[in-house]
């Protein structure tokens, strides 16, 4: 057995095994640790398929961005035992269906066509002169520039949209202007009064 | 010698074609820089205490050895001797996980730092994103931290300082973006290459305000004074450290140095020529300095950065947490957003003073 396909198979059952525990795990910021473990490791593979800008890419987006965010809602939410496991039955029909539906399409996929395991086989090996990061941007930036760019755009307008959701104009919320803050001068803030002694002794 | 030791290793550990071998050279290598990096990390302390002493009148440590000089060792001691506290609702497996989550990254990302010409653990091709990448993993400490301790100053601490990593996150992705663009490569490398013949063709003079924003940037991301809000012992205590006592709480503290050295690196790699010599190109005084190993240039311009942590920790007062993330998002952000389009023209156009 070759060293990397015993490295292939410690990601794969990290891999696995993490995921496993995520669904199963009832502890919600212990499932987003596990799925930060998932994607560590799916990033593993990929760096062993030799696309070291996708596996970067995962752990820099997925990790570094996505999951953050999840943990920053997973702290403010009420993750009560009880509350959550209360209606675990009710939806149970439907997820048996969904994911009867979803093994039923992969086994399909996976075991006809183009992508059966015979017909694929094994990925061109390029060694250690070879530049993903030049590859993928040679295709992305000259064929593919024009999806790319609707792409990028459908983004934005995405992110623009999400903000006009949520963002409401509060009638009463209390806001500071920072800029008169930080413009404000010694004089607006301080007056000096000139005291002579006279009135000071008198006052005594 | 040390290639006549690898050979040595391979002919030593022969299976897998010397995959093993390959793993052996590459822990030893990552442990004779980390050694170096703790002990370094220890006499920042030091220099820390010793810098803002001087600059508010007082003498600082001297009172551990000569000078007070194992000051360092005194602290490190006496945290591995403190009793580790856990508070009695947390969660006692995350408790513990969050300072390793903090100080992992911190460590990882020093694989691919070009410490010299060819003087590196790992020349991997997407170095640049890399460290971004790794980087970003940081802030799990910290959330960690601040959720496992089942106490409110943590959380506070937490959810500001995470808000705020993540938002300069972005600045400093962008002003990275700038110095991809001119150096034309996310190789670590490949950028310091770039820099290569004297102070005038470093990058800290075509992208000038980039790297003003980059220190700053970099201050919000190592949580150093004056936007340490994680801590700000004047408005919450201790902050995701309230409840850490004894050794977890050191690995906070090495990491947070640890990453205040890697972005001296970092910008001393992306602004100012990395491992070059500066007077690159001066007749005489090239030949005068010949001598110097580029490790020594490298070294001395980082802890210039290092002394500019101190300076700026001892004469700015700290910022409130809005105006704060007002200056990301409301200045920084659109300015970087502008250079990279000047940039962009510019490195397409011709124009400009790319070397």
């Amino acid at each position: 057995m070759e060293f990397t396909s015993i490295l292939f198979y410690v990601f794969s059952l990290f891999f696995v095994g993490s995921s496993f525990v995520m669904i199963t795990s009832r502890n919600t910021a212990k499932a987003a640790l596990w799925l930060i473990l998932t994607f560590f490791s799916a990033a593993s593979l990929w760096l062993l398929l030799e696309a070291e800008f996708l596996a970067i890419t995962l752990i820099l987006i997925y990790v570094g961005a996505v999951m953050v965010l999840f943990m920053f809602v997973i702290k403010m939410l009420d993750t009560e035992e009880s509350t959550l496991r209360a209606q675990f039955t009710r939806y149970l029909p439907l997820g048996i269906f969904v994911s009867l539906v979803v093994i039923v399409q992969m086994a399909l996929v996976l075991n006809a066509g183009p992508f059966d395991l015979e017909s694929v086989g094994m990925p061109e090996q390029h060694g250690a002169s070879y530049s993903n990061i030049t590859a993928i941007a040679q295709q992305l930036y000259t064929i593919y520039v024009y999806p790319f760019e609707l792409a990028a755009i459908l983004l934005l307008i995405a992110i623009i949209a999400a903000i006009t959701l949520v963002h409401r104009t509060q009638v009463n919320s209390k806001k500071q202007n920072i800029t008169e803050q930080i413009n404000v001068q010694a004089k607006d803030r301080m007056r000096f009064a000139s005291i002579n002694k006279k009135s000071k002794k008198e006052s005594k | 010698m040390w290639q006549s030791f690898v050979e040595l290793t391979h002919q030593l550990i022969p299976w897998f074609n010397g995959s093993l071998a390959d793993i052996l050279i590459i822990v030893i290598k990552g442990l004779a820089l980390i050694f170096p990096l703790i002990i370094m990390m220890a006499y920042m302390t030091y220099a820390e205490r010793k810098v803002i002493g001087f600059m508010q009148l007082r003498i600082g440590p001297n009172r551990v050895g000569p000078f007070g000089l194992l000051q360092p060792f005194a602290d490190v001691f006496k945290m591995l001797f403190k009793e580790i506290i856990f508070p009695s609702k947390s969660n006692i497996y995350l408790f513990l996980l969050a300072p390793i989550l903090a100080f992992v990254p911190a460590v990882a990302v020093w694989a691919v730092v070009p410490l010299g010409e060819d003087f590196y653990i790992a020349n991997i091709d997407v170095s640049l994103l890399y460290v971004m990448a790794i980087g970003s993993v940081g802030v799990y400490g910290i959330v960690l931290a601040g959720w496992a301790s089942n106490s409110k100053y943590p959380l506070l601490g937490a959810l500001r300082s995470t808000a705020l990593l993540i938002s300069y996150e972005l600045v400093i992705g962008f002003v990275l973006v700038t110095v991809v663009m001119v150096a034309s490569s996310v190789n670590l490398n490949t950028v310091v290459e770039r820099q290569s013949g004297g102070i005038l063709n470093w990058y800290w003079i075509p992208l000038f305000p980039m790297m003003i924003v980059f220190w700053i940037g970099a201050l919000v991301e190592t949580n150093r004074a004056p936007f340490d809000v994680v801590e700000g012992e004047s408005e919450i205590v201790g902050g995701t450290h309230v409840e850490y006592s004894g050794m977890p709480f050191a690995l906070f503290f090495m990491a947070e140095y640890f990453n205040m050295i890697f972005m001296a690196m970092l910008a001393v790699l992306m602004f100012f020529g990395g491992w070059h010599s500066p007077f690159e190109g001066i007749p005489f005084l090239e030949g005068l300095f010949a001598f110097v190993p580029d490790l020594i240039w490298l070294l001395v311009k980082m802890s210039f950065f290092l002394f500019l942590y101190f300076w700026i920790r001892a004469s700015f007062p700290r910022f409130r947490y809005d105006q704060i993330m007002r200056l990301c998002w409301k200045v920084f952000l659109p300015l970087t957003i502008v250079w990279i389009f000047v940039v962009a023209l510019m490195t397409q156009l011709g124009i400009g003073p790319w070397f």
